[in-house]
């Protein structure tokens, strides 16, 4: 392999793991205060990207007023499905909880065919975004450039929202103990809806971003990703921010330095992504910056 | 009061069956449509449908024997997925009782219906699906089109004589039978055509529903070939193509027909300007009287260009139609017989004659995307 190649591989690797890392900091942020998995998160990642793009076709916004629109929908959209969806069962145990998380997936795949049809749609992608740059041999679109550092920027504010802000004790004293946090005059009904908040508004982000990158937008479009980005969060330490980037990224490292150094198993790229996670569990059950808990009885 | 209304319903109910039963009532075929409704390969079973209902409103009766039947469309959503098309196929012969079984987009979906209609037998007739497997040892399978035998060597054609390629390189869709299917008939005919065994530098493969196909792409960019074929599901095409042009590759892309549906342009955009596939039938060179009155209606009443895979849906509808009229009779034997009888029938993309296989023999398209629309490049007779 020459060294271009070598690092045109790198490229791609870096720009796919930042979106999966993208994706699996709103998974694990939701699981780590409520300790929920929520299956649906990658649908809401769908809704976000279609509400985008209707924004641009249907009302002709310009793309970034497209994402805010989006974002601000999608936030408000999780904070309702989470109060329709999870909260009455708050207090059931877990597992009815993850049965409705599943739930809401199929639902809200369903009426994403019922509402915008099941044939694909083509995301309009500003040019800005899509602009191909080149560094000798090695060449990119604008948006894999744009994606980490957003990633970055992003893993930063969450970090500082969760350790310094006083919503951010709130959250951590409820993934705590929720009923002690109650009795401590925590708002808990509050801060979960801000959790759902921003889970769903990352979720709506990656979904905008994906699209941009790969202009494809169809109901079942967040299966997959939402899959691999729970892997991503499942590998780094599930409830851990950071772990989850760094769980996304070393995926995307994977996945591509897989096909291209077998490539003729390049058809079982997904597999591989299953195999790592089995090892990763096998290895370290609570991943890879995941701490120890002791389960509460 | 309760006891009112049931018995209202009730009333309501029986005054509705003595007229269901009533000998005012036509009697009526139902046709099952197979198609994909829903996921990857929707915007392909959509189109297709588009002509079958376009020749139920043109062609709403059938005479058989003497009796005026009326034709009813029973629509089935396979969803794109071969497990759900088992059981799609399954509910239109064993609940819905439908006499004639059209379609569906993609070879996988029709060959996961192929035992069904075979046990049951009832016929069904293949629209596009173009790999050979669909019809072969299966009596009760028909189709309108041509085989991939025929297609993969007619693009290994166009890849040496005309673009003079001496090297390509394949990506395939390795879950879908009709993508590696294809790429092995284009395989085998290029091998031939350059008289090197070594004409294909490398077969890379993806899965239905990939998005990320970089790594893919950066291997193939090593290889340097004159061509890429990329047979595939239209999406993960154009998103491939649109990749590779992200990547620098500049090698002219080919595929099959699968690629001729508005979603492949509408996903690829400025991309996809350029890349060179086969099908089945363009609107620039109408054959017969069937394909000027095809043309006309579908103008009128979609007020677009219609696909090619949609002409063939009228087509299948029409042959079916033609088959019950010619057998004379529901009974499931006498309508197989009459099916694979079909000779020189006039349909919108030519004369359909069906072989000892129940395949269609008839000439390919070669078409190109220029300035965003599909454009007709050159007819290929079958060998």
């Amino acid at each position: 392999m020459t060294l271009s190649l070598l690092f045109q591989h790198i490229v791609n690797a870096l720009s796919l793991g930042s979106l999966y890392a993208l994706l699996a900091i709103g998974y694990t942020m939701v699981y780590g205060i409520l300790r929920l998995i929520n299956f649906a998160h990658g649908d809401i990642f769908m809704v976000g990207a279609y509400v985008a793009f209707y924004g641009i076709t249907l009302m002709s916004l310009p793309w970034w007023a497209a994402l805010l629109f989006s974002i601000v929908f999608t936030a408000f959209f999780g904070i309702v499905l989470e109060r329709v969806a999870y909260k009455p069962l708050r207090d059931s145990p877990r597992i009815s909880i993850m049965i409705s998380a599943i739930g809401a997936s199929f639902l809200l795949e369903s009426l994403a065919v019922l509402i915008f049809g099941g044939r694909p749609k083509g995301m309009p992608v500003p040019d800005v975004l899509s602009k191909v740059v080149y560094f000798g041999s090695v060449s990119m679109i604008t948006i894999s450039l744009i994606i980490p550092l957003f990633t970055f920027a992003l893993l930063i504010v969450l970090l500082w929202i969760v350790n310094k802000t006083k919503i951010g004790m709130a959250m951590r004293a409820v993934s705590t103990d929720i009923e002690a946090a109650r009795l401590m005059a925590v708002d808990v009904n509050k801060v979960v809806s801000v959790t759902f908040g921003i889970g769903s508004l990352l979720a709506a982000l990656g979904g905008i971003m994906w699209s941009f990158k790969y202009p494809q937008l169809n109901p079942l479009m967040g299966m997959m990703p939402g899959l691999k980005c729970f892997i991503a969060a499942v590998i780094g330490g599930i409830g851990n921010i950071a772990g989850a980037v760094l769980g996304g990224f070393l995926l995307g490292i994977i996945e591509i330095m897989m096909v291209a150094l077998l490539p003729t198993l390049s058809g079982y790229r997904d597999a591989f992504a299953f195999i790592l996670l089995i090892i990763v569990l096998l290895i370290k059950p609570t991943g890879l910056l995941g701490k120890r808990q002791a389960e509460k009885v | 009061m309760k006891r009112i209304v049931r018995i209202g319903l009730l009333t309501i109910g029986v005054a509705l069956l003595i007229v269901a039963c009533g000998p005012g009532a036509p009697k009526t075929v139902k046709f099952g449509v197979f198609e994909p409704l829903t996921g990857a390969n929707a915007g392909g079973g959509a189109l297709e449908v588009e002509g079958i209902k376009l020749a139920n409103e043109l062609y709403p009766t059938v005479k058989i024997g003497d009796k005026e039947y009326k034709i009813e469309l029973v629509i089935a959503d396979n969803k794109s997925d071969k497990v759900e098309a088992a059981n799609a196929a399954q509910r239109l012969v064993d609940k819905d009782k439908v006499n004639i079984v059209l379609g569906s987009w993609g070879s996988s979906l029709s060959m996961a219906a192929g035992p069904i209609v075979k046990n049951a037998k009832v016929s069904a007739i293949g629209l596009s699906c173009t790999n050979p497997l669909v019809t072969k040892g299966n009596e009760y399978y028909f189709r309108v089109c041509f085989i991939d035998p025929f297609q993969g060597t007619v693009m290994a054609n166009y890849a040496y004589n005309t673009l003079g390629a001496k090297k390509a390189v394949i990506i395939r869709e390795v879950s879908n039978d009709y993508s590696v299917g294809l790429a092995k008939f284009f395989e085998d005919a290029f091998k031939q055509l350059t008289g090197d065994e070594n004409a294909i530098l490398a077969e890379l493969n993806y899965n239905t529903g990939d998005t990320d196909f970089s790594a893919q792409l950066t291997e193939i960019k090593k290889h340097k070939p004159d061509v890429i074929f990329a047979p595939g599901n239209y999406t993960e095409s154009a998103l491939i193509i649109k990749q590779g042009k992200e990547l620098g590759i500049k090698t002219p892309f080919l595929g099959g027909d699968t690629w001729e549906t508005p979603e492949f342009i509408d996903v690829g955009k400025q991309a996809v300007e350029g890349v060179v596939f086969s099908t089945f039938f363009a609107t620039e060179t109408p054959i017969t009287e069937t394909s000027k009155v095809f043309l006309d209606e579908y103008r009128k009443k979609y007020n677009k260009e219609p696909a090619a895979v949609t002409a063939l849906g009228f087509d299948g509808y029409l042959v079916a139609r033609d088959a019950l009229q010619r057998a004379g009779s529901l009974d499931k034997e006498k309508v197989r017989a009459a099916i694979a009888a079909t000779k020189e029938f006039p349909g919108a993309t030519g004369m359909i004659t069906l072989n000892e296989d129940g395949d269609a023999v008839k000439s390919a398209v070669i078409k190109t995307i220029k300035d965003g629309k599909f454009t007709y490049m050159a007819t290929v007779e079958p060998y």
